[in-house]
């Protein structure tokens, strides 16, 4: 073998080693995270159950401004409608930092609603992430109920339905996707980390949530804490979703018995 | 009762806030104080002599101060002499006191390209680093720690704005993320002692130049003044102060050790004595 391929082999061989000590790092991070929840770490379990609290207090809050917000727009033919279909898809953008400074400054102590003292409070964090997701579950809903109102369209005319009627016909009918587009909302809200720092403070044991966890962990330079935290972060969102999948197959299954 | 669920769920949560919020203060703090494990260290032991939970936003100390004077604060406790001054003179807080103090340091790559290494001339090493176009790192963030490195600078006769985005790269960002992003791209970093002893992605940087008297580092304590801004909680915010100031307070501050190292010394004015 000649000098310069076993240097070669050499140096890859170190660097693999490298590599493999890295993940060890990791391995270990993830293991002790998952040791942490399953363990019944009241740290880690306190910082999960706030981020599914605020994450799906937004959402419901979301869905109850979004779903009949989008459903209204996708309905009805009224002026301006072109131009509130537009809006609603742009919202989808916006920024989590610039909302959660919006909040901050609305909440502040200085701002117009400082006297309610939400402030650095988990109500505070569901408050920016309900406006992160409302467009997203209006703008989605407004989709789905168009296309669908085009199906009904004859049918409610022929029946000469109302427009509430008409509403809540088109919402109930298209529920399983009205489902999905609440996931997207809880994917967007418990993945944000710009606005819940900005507005909860990150403050241990009160406004601490997954994504600012790992934000923290990452600044200390705990690089495998925080990508652990990660996974559990993902697997969480996994079985959030698997859960409200079954329930919609269960659902499905029950209605077409 | 479903259809009801959101509903309930949003008044639970603000009950909730509602709820917890007698006693405990917001102290506004530095991601250094935080980040080094200080806080989780000292504060248990402020609880349980008082029963007061001290609740820590760590950011810069330049945002620190801009939140405690818009009143979404109760205590601050930053490391920027001038600024925490001119907080005070503005009437946003009642006295200021020194709590302890920590040096910052220089922090590089093992390969040293501007060969600093065991220099203790602080601003004669900056110059070294923009002779070389070493790469630095700065925080660019208004923070305590940015205030002191621009105060080298000057010292040190140099304008780094001018070279920014060629070797002088701010990140805007916290005292760990800095370091995360100077350890990635082997830049030279001021950072404080206590963050860097903690820090835990050190990978091949140490540190090059230590010890000189312009690195010293105080951090002092101001209670957000009610008259000022009537939502700040001052007799809570009086007895943090207090506490820290105690020997009680104090003593603690010394006793919090990483790796068998001391990360802050205390040096609270004693009562009754002047400084």
């Amino acid at each position: 073998m000649s000098p310069v391929v076993h240097m070669m082999l050499f140096q890859c061989i170190n660097f693999g080693k490298e590599i493999l000590q890295e993940m060890d790092g990791f391995w270990q991070a993830l293991g002790r995270a998952v040791g942490l929840i399953v363990g019944g770490d009241a740290e880690l379990i306190g910082i999960v159950g706030l981020s599914l609290r605020v994450s799906l207090g937004a959402v419901a809050v979301a869905c109850l401004i979004g779903l009949p917000l989008g459903a209204a727009v996708g309905a009805f033919r009224f002026p301006g409608r072109a131009a509130a279909s537009v809006v609603l898809n742009a919202l989808m953008g916006l920024p989590p930092v610039v909302v959660g400074l919006v909040v901050y400054l609305m909440l502040s102590a200085a701002g117009p609603f400082g006297v309610l003292g939400l402030l650095y409070t988990p109500a505070a964090m569901t408050i920016a992430q309900t406006i992160l997701v409302a467009p997203i579950v209006a703008a989605l809903t407004r989709q789905v109920v168009e296309d669908l109102d085009r199906e009904y369209a004859e049918q409610f005319a022929s029946l000469g339905v109302g427009p509430l009627r008409r509403l809540t016909a088109l919402l109930w009918d298209a529920r399983y996707a009205l489902l999905t587009v609440a996931l997207a909302g809880f994917g967007r809200a418990v993945a944000e980390v710009g606005a819940v720092m900005i507005v909860g403070g990150n403050i241990a044991h009160a406004t601490r949530t997954m994504t600012t966890a790992i934000a923290l962990e990452t600044s200390k330079g705990n690089l495998e804490l925080a990508l652990a935290l990660g996974v559990v972060l993902v697997a969480i969102a996994v079985a959030v979703t698997g859960a409200a999948m079954t329930l919609r197959a269960s659902a499905a299954r029950l209605a077409y018995a | 009762m479903i259809r009801r669920a959101p509903v309930l769920l949003l008044a639970a949560l603000l009950a909730g806030a509602a709820a917890a919020e007698e006693r405990f203060i917001i102290l506004q703090s530095t991601t250094s104080t935080r980040n080094s494990g200080l806080f989780d260290f000292i504060l248990p032991k402020f609880r349980a002599s008082t029963g007061i939970e001290a609740r820590v936003v760590a950011v810069g100390t330049g945002q620190a101060i801009r939140n405690a004077a818009r009143g979404d604060g109760d205590v601050l406790l930053v490391h920027d002499r001038e600024a925490e001054e001119r907080f005070v003179a503005a009437g946003h807080g009642g006295a200021r006191h020194d709590v302890m103090y920590n040096d910052f340091a220089i922090v590089g790559p093992a390969a040293d390209p501007a060969r600093i290494a065991g220099a203790r001339d602080a601003a004669a090493a900056l110059a070294a680093i923009a002779r070389a176009r070493a790469v630095f790192a700065s925080r660019g963030d208004d923070s305590g720690t940015h205030k002191a490195e621009l105060r080298l600078w000057r010292a040190a006769g140099i304008d780094p704005a001018a070279h920014s985005g060629t070797w002088y790269r701010e990140t805007g960002s916290g005292m760990g993320a800095t370091l995360n992003t100077g350890v990635g791209m082997g830049a030279y970093v001021l950072t404080d002692r206590a963050t860097w002893i903690a820090f835990g992605n050190k990978r091949g940087h140490r540190i090059a130049v230590e010890g000189d008297p312009r690195l010293f580092n105080q951090y002092g304590v101001v209670a957000v003044s009610k008259a000022r801004h009537p939502r700040a909680k001052a007799a809570l915010a009086r007895r943090f102060v207090d506490w820290i100031l105690s020997d009680e307070g104090q003593a603690a501050i010394a006793s919090y050790r990483v790796d068998g190292q001391q990360l802050f010394f205390p040096n609270a004015a004693r009562r009754g004595r002047v400084r």
